[in-house]
């Protein structure tokens, strides 16, 4: 019996320490990728960083003032495509579909979800950069904008099925339609959630690259309004990594950390107004 | 609730036992509802048999009888709030001073009959708006902020409230959220107002309160009442309604009902024999 106990507590305190290594390790991956980026990304930024435009090939110096606001304008553009068809495709999902419907949308949104961003870049490719004759920033935005849809949508739709029937039916016996209900009830209660859904679907294509490619298409100079190519950087990372220069690869690194910044800006401003206004407390 | 013991007579002969008393009664009274013929199904399956009752203006009606009885589901169907729910259909006619309500818009509808549920169901946001939702969706023009001081007093509920309007709703105890769930569904001035089981989530101090509460709103509305509650049902109600298995068994003044029952499956049941 003893040695049994004693098998048993040895197994226990294994696994525990097994979970826990695990817990740690996926933790510390993170802080290393951010820990290895501050360093070589703080060390090659500079003002001019922000302000400059590429140097020439061959000269040393200048920023990626270009991709910053190419970047800006894509994820705009993205934004602009991708919220509003899957918001209001979670709604139709969430409030108003059938089963079976709902079935189907979701599933074709999780494929959606996993066709590889390249695939999305050839496909928006042929459909605006083609009939166009033309790479842009408006394709470049599509393409993510793509991308944003099935992300916004199936975790929205997941939001506004947590909101408790309850509050359905306090809404509808107080004479409420069901467009009353949803716009005044049930979105406000889901609003953090479907506002961190957005929030995750934007800084998940805010670091595309591969769908820009074909699109956006990069430039070195300053994009004129947006139906000619831009500059964005992630794709600026990926021609600057692949370089042989020394000072483009510090400039990547810099960029890097400029994306990271600017995700984890826009985060934490969308938390401070997210912690405002009132939950529903979890039953 | 004592362990479930099937009545020993069958219910599935109907004798509505009722009370010519009720009948009575009920011809002296105006009525604010009437009920008639009312067969309802989930699917195929149905859950309320010929139900036939009148709902006097401006009293406490409560219906009673063992869970399952489909005393919810007819409190339901009054407000019509059954057609949320897919596959459900009701066969009959319910009138609301003398109109089919089945025929009338059903957001009007259910400005006019109100309803409270079983769990109290704040909206996640503050008292003073919970109060206000109903008047802002219908566009009211009254003055919203007295409306809310009118329905809050009415309920009871403004002395503890009224320092903290905009704070969040889910910062009352249970029976203050219930309390402003009464308060909300008062606010559009409904003519009758359904309570499922108001009390099943409250404490006694609460349900006393919200008892003594629903004595007095009858100056305003004609209410409804489901519960489970025996005591409660006498304590509150002038007219009572038992259910058995979808059947209206008994529906009389409430001291007869639970005095001198008309059918020995109410007495049955009000005796504590089963349910």
């Amino acid at each position: 019996m003893n040695a049994r106990l004693r098998w048993r507590k040895f197994v226990s305190g294994f696994m525990l320490a097994m979970t826990g290594v695990c817990a740690l390790v996926s933790v510390s991956v993170l802080f290393l990728i951010l820990g290895y980026l501050v360093f070589h990304g703080g060390t090659s930024i500079s003002w001019n960083f922000f302000t400059k435009l590429p140097a020439p090939v061959g000269e040393t110096g200048g920023g990626m003032a270009n991709a910053i606001v190419g970047s800006g304008k894509l994820l705009l553009i993205a934004t602009l495509i991708g919220v509003p068809i899957g918001f209001f495709g979670a709604i139709y999902l969430a409030e108003f579909s059938g089963s079976t419907t709902a079935f189907i949308v979701r599933y074709a949104a999780d494929l959606l979800n996993g066709v590889p961003s390249i695939v999305i870049g050839i496909f928006a490719y042929s459909l605006v950069v083609l009939p166009f004759k033309q790479f842009s920033t408006l394709s470049g935005g599509f393409a993510l904008g793509l991308m944003m849809i099935p992300i916004t949508l199936r975790s929205t739709e997941e939001f506004l099925r947590a909101v408790p029937n309850a509050l359905r039916e306090a809404a509808m016996a107080l004479g409420a339609s069901k467009s009353k209900t949803i716009a005044t009830v049930i979105v406000p209660a889901a609003y953090r959630g479907i506002l961190t859904a957005i929030l995750l679907a934007f800084a998940r294509v805010a670091g595309e690259t591969a769908p820009l490619l074909f699109t956006a298409f990069g430039n070195r100079f300053w994009s004129q309004g947006w139906t000619q190519p831009t500059a964005a950087l992630p794709e600026m990372i990926y021609r600057y990594a692949i370089s042989p220069y020394d000072d483009w690869h510090r400039q990547a690194w810099a960029a890097g950390l400029v994306l990271l910044g600017l995700i984890l800006v826009i985060n934490i401003v969308a938390r401070a107004i997210l912690s405002r206004g009132i939950a529903v407390p979890r039953t | 609730m004592h362990a479930s013991v099937r009545p020993a007579v069958s219910v599935n002969i109907p004798p509505i036992a009722t009370s010519a008393t009720a009948k009575e009664t009920s011809a002296a009274l105006a009525m604010r509802m009437s009920i008639s013929k009312v067969n309802f199904y989930y699917g195929v399956k149905q859950v309320l048999f010929d139900i036939g009752m009148g709902i006097a203006t401006n009293k406490v009606t409560s219906l009673i009888g063992p869970s399952g009885c489909g005393k919810s589901t007819l409190l339901r169907t009054l407000n019509r709030m059954h057609e949320t729910v897919r596959g459900a259909r009701l066969e009959g006619e319910i009138l609301l001073d003398g109109q089919d309500i089945l025929r009338q818009d059903v957001t009007a509808h259910r400005r006019r009959v109100g309803m409270v549920f079983q769990r109290p169901n704040p909206f996640p946001k503050s008292i003073f708006d919970n109060v206000a939702y109903g008047l802002r969706i219908n566009g009211s023009k009254l003055p919203i902020s007295e409306a809310v001081e009118k329905s809050l007093r009415h309920a009871a509920l403004w002395d503890e409230v009224k320092d903290h309007l905009h704070k969040s709703a889910y910062e009352l105890s249970g029976g203050q959220q219930q309390r402003l769930c009464i308060a909300r569904a008062l606010a559009v001035e409904p003519e009758v107002l359904l309570l499922d089981e108001p009390c099943s989530a409250l404490d006694p101090i609460s349900t006393a309160k919200i008892e003594e509460l629903l004595v007095q709103l009858t100056d305003l509305c004609t209410i409804v009442i489901v519960t489970h509650n025996m005591q409660q049902a006498a304590r509150v109600s002038d007219f009572t309604a038992f259910l058995l298995i979808g059947q209206l068994i008994e529906f009389s003044p409430t001291p007869q009902l639970f005095t001198t029952p008309g059918d020995p499956r109410t007495e049955a049941y009000i005796t504590g024999r089963f349910g």
